[in-house]
């Protein structure tokens, strides 16, 4: 059945083509979210806070999947492994030899950096399904390594490992969601604001470049090979910052946390979000946090049913996702101003 | 010495798993280009669907045939409500749309027949199979039913109108159509194809890993690492890569200290990555060249 002959085949385009400045918001609209970032916490309840924070640390996961895949054009299923990774760095540094839950952070980084920068040397190789492919093997692979009785002593095995929650520096007269809601959010906003720049630098170019045509890219004097897995360990890296987040707001690490219907989630949240739009990064992280909680409300057994016809609903009526709700808003605002 | 051989035989018919999986994933593979990572939830459904039947008191052969048809059905049946309008969307958003299929029919199916672990009947009897204590008649069985599968694809491709017309749609799209080929419907009836071969496949494997929702996770991995290592383009080498990785596993299982049931998804990991890395096109499949 297998011809022998090449067959020679013209690749369908991976990602859309996002153009460069339709990635951010205007300065108007983000000094906007901005202030109700800061301002919310300040008038709703504890248990709120503890989801915003969620929203910011899935946002920040999210984002990290966005840079690679709207920006660069691979696919990753597996980001839930690089989350796990950092979450374990996080989680070990602090319990096992007492590190600062700040400086964890840095370290999960470049760890995760690490992983994914190596990681992304046999990605090269693949593109499109087959990498897809390999990262779902990855995310479905991790729970069952970190479980690994060799690695035990650290990792705590099965149980997983309790983190305790740090409280306000300084004395401040905060609580304890308070601080860690504040906190992620100026390494939210931090990270978020490296993204744009690095989207809009030079190697943000190339990315792009890559993602539209590789070969085209390439013949234009692009290092493949290095901007594709610089994308992969800087996604790689963002994600295990927020996966060190994500240990210290929950308190708690275990293998089964980080499962493939983590990383199911986090690729969920930036097609709902619009891929190659980052901003809407945030958006798909209250999606993928809120809508299950709802979902449940409507059946408890369906919630996966649920999850996956909205999915549907948003592939077939709003493919851009939240980017397009956006622009069609901003369109109706213009109408309505003339 | 012996332990080697009994390893080798032991691996082939857990392999014969992973070959029934992996020809269902290169059949939709060869009809549409892309991986379908729901296709061992609608093996799961599929399976689902004959326990149910026999419940009803269904004789197993019957359960078995009509779980094909409603199979073969359903596989149409999505390809066209869901997949059609995609076809000319992004990569990704095709990806989106098989995760969607997934949660979906996983959480369907959890919900209809609850996550219980349950029995699943085998038409082969669970004897040892002449006399040997490492293959039982239901593998040997399955061995069989996997290697009759091939068969009659192979024959299906090779020998009929129909087959010939699939294999025009997939490889040259544009020049099927010109001699009146409707390539639309090839695919669906890829489609449909692969989910009755998933539905086989469901119904081999039952027996031994017992029916439940996730009951795929673990035996899709290693269908996909199977078909990436036979060559995505070649049942042959679907098939071919699946006993090689059940004797793998078995192997490494057996002579690496340290190494077991708790690493199985790491292993095909590794197998996948080595493959796609050293030989992407795997042992069987062609090779693939771009252009601008």
């Amino acid at each position: 059945m297998s011809a022998a002959v090449e067959e020679v085949v013209t690749e369908g385009q991976a990602v859309e083509a996002v153009p460069k400045r339709a990635m951010t918001l205007g300065a108007g609209t983000s000094l906007v979210v901005l202030a109700i970032l800061v301002l919310t916490p300040l008038v709703v309840k504890n248990f709120i806070i503890f989801q915003m924070t969620q929203v910011l640390i899935y946002g920040l996961a999210v984002l990290a999947l966005n840079i690679l895949t709207g920006g660069s054009g691979q696919f990753s299923l597996g980001q839930s492994a690089f989350y796990a990774i950092g979450a374990y760095t996080s989680a070990i540094l602090m319990e096992q030899y007492g590190v600062n839950y700040a400086l964890t952070l840095p370290v999960a980084g470049i760890i995760c950096f690490a992983a994914g920068f190596l990681f992304g040397q046999p990605a090269l190789r693949l593109s499109g399904v087959y990498l897809a492919l390999a990262t779902f093997a990855l995310a479905t692979a991790m729970p069952q390594l970190l479980k690994l009785g060799y690695f035990e002593k650290w990792t705590g095995g099965v149980q997983g490992l309790v983190v305790t929650k740090p409280d306000a520096p300084f004395g401040l007269p905060v609580s304890q969601d308070v601080w860690l809601y504040y906190f992620t959010l100026v390494i939210t906003i931090a990270i978020y604001v490296g993204s744009v720049n690095l989207l809009r630098s030079r190697s943000g170019r190339a990315f792009m470049a890559i993602r539209d045509n590789e070969i085209a890219a390439s013949s234009m004097g692009v290092n493949v090979a290095l901007y594709k897995t610089l994308a992969f360990g800087v996604s790689a890296g963002i994600t295990g910052i927020a996966g060190g987040l994500g240990a210290i707001a929950v308190q708690f690490v275990a293998p089964d946390s980080f499962t493939i219907t983590f990383a199911i989630q986090l690729f969920l949240g930036m097609v709902v979000g619009g891929v190659g739009w980052l901003p809407g990064s945030i958006v798909g992280a209250a999606f993928i946090i809120f809508v299950p909680n709802i979902a449940e409300s409507v059946s408890k057994g369906l919630s996966g049913a649920v999850f996956g016809v909205l999915l549907f609903l948003v592939i077939f009526l709003i493919p851009h996702g939240a980017r397009q709700v956006a622009i069609v808003g901003q369109q109706l605002a213009a109408r309505f101003r003339r | 010495m012996e332990l080697f051989t009994n390893q080798i035989l032991a691996g082939i018919s857990t392999g014969a798993i992973y070959a029934c999986m992996a020809l269902a994933v290169v059949m939709i593979y060869q009809a549409i280009d892309h991986l379908n990572f729901a296709q061992g939830e609608m093996a799961m459904f599929s399976t689902f669907i004959s326990w149910q039947l026999m419940q009803w008191g269904v004789p197993y052969w019957v359960a078995f045939i009509l779980t094909l048809a409603l199979s073969f059905a359903a596989g149409i049946v999505i390809e066209r409500a869901l997949f059609k309008p995609l076809a000319k969307a992004p990569i990704l958003t095709q990806v989106a749309g098989f995760i969607a299929l997934y949660s979906i029919i996983n959480s369907c199916a959890g919900l209809i027949w609850d996550f219980t672990i349950k029995q699943y009947p085998t038409p082969f009897g669970s004897s040892p199979f002449l006399g040997s204590q490492l293959i039982s008649t239901h593998q040997a069985g399955m061995i069989g039913i996997t290697l009759l599968m091939l068969a009659g694809l192979y024959f299906f491709f090779r020998y009929t109108r129909m087959g010939l017309a699939m294999r025009a749609a997939a490889s040259l799209p544009e020049s099927a159509r010109l001699v009146g080929i409707n390539t639309s419907w090839m695919i669906a009836l890829g489609w449909g194809m692969a989910a009755a071969i998933g539905a086989v496949a469901g119904m081999m494997i039952a027996p031994v890993v017992f029916l439940e929702p996730n009951m795929m996770l673990g035996v899709l991995i290693y269908g996909f690492a199977a078909a990436v290592l036979g060559g995505l383009t070649s049942p042959f080498g679907a098939v071919i890569g699946g006993f090689l990785v059940g004797i793998f596993e078995n192997l490494v299982g057996t002579y690496i200290p340290g190494v077991g049931n708790e690493l199985k998804l790491p292993i095909a990991l590794a197998l996948i990555v080595t493959v796609l890395v050293i030989k992407p096109a795997g042992l069987f499949g062609r090779p693939i060249v771009k252009r601008v």
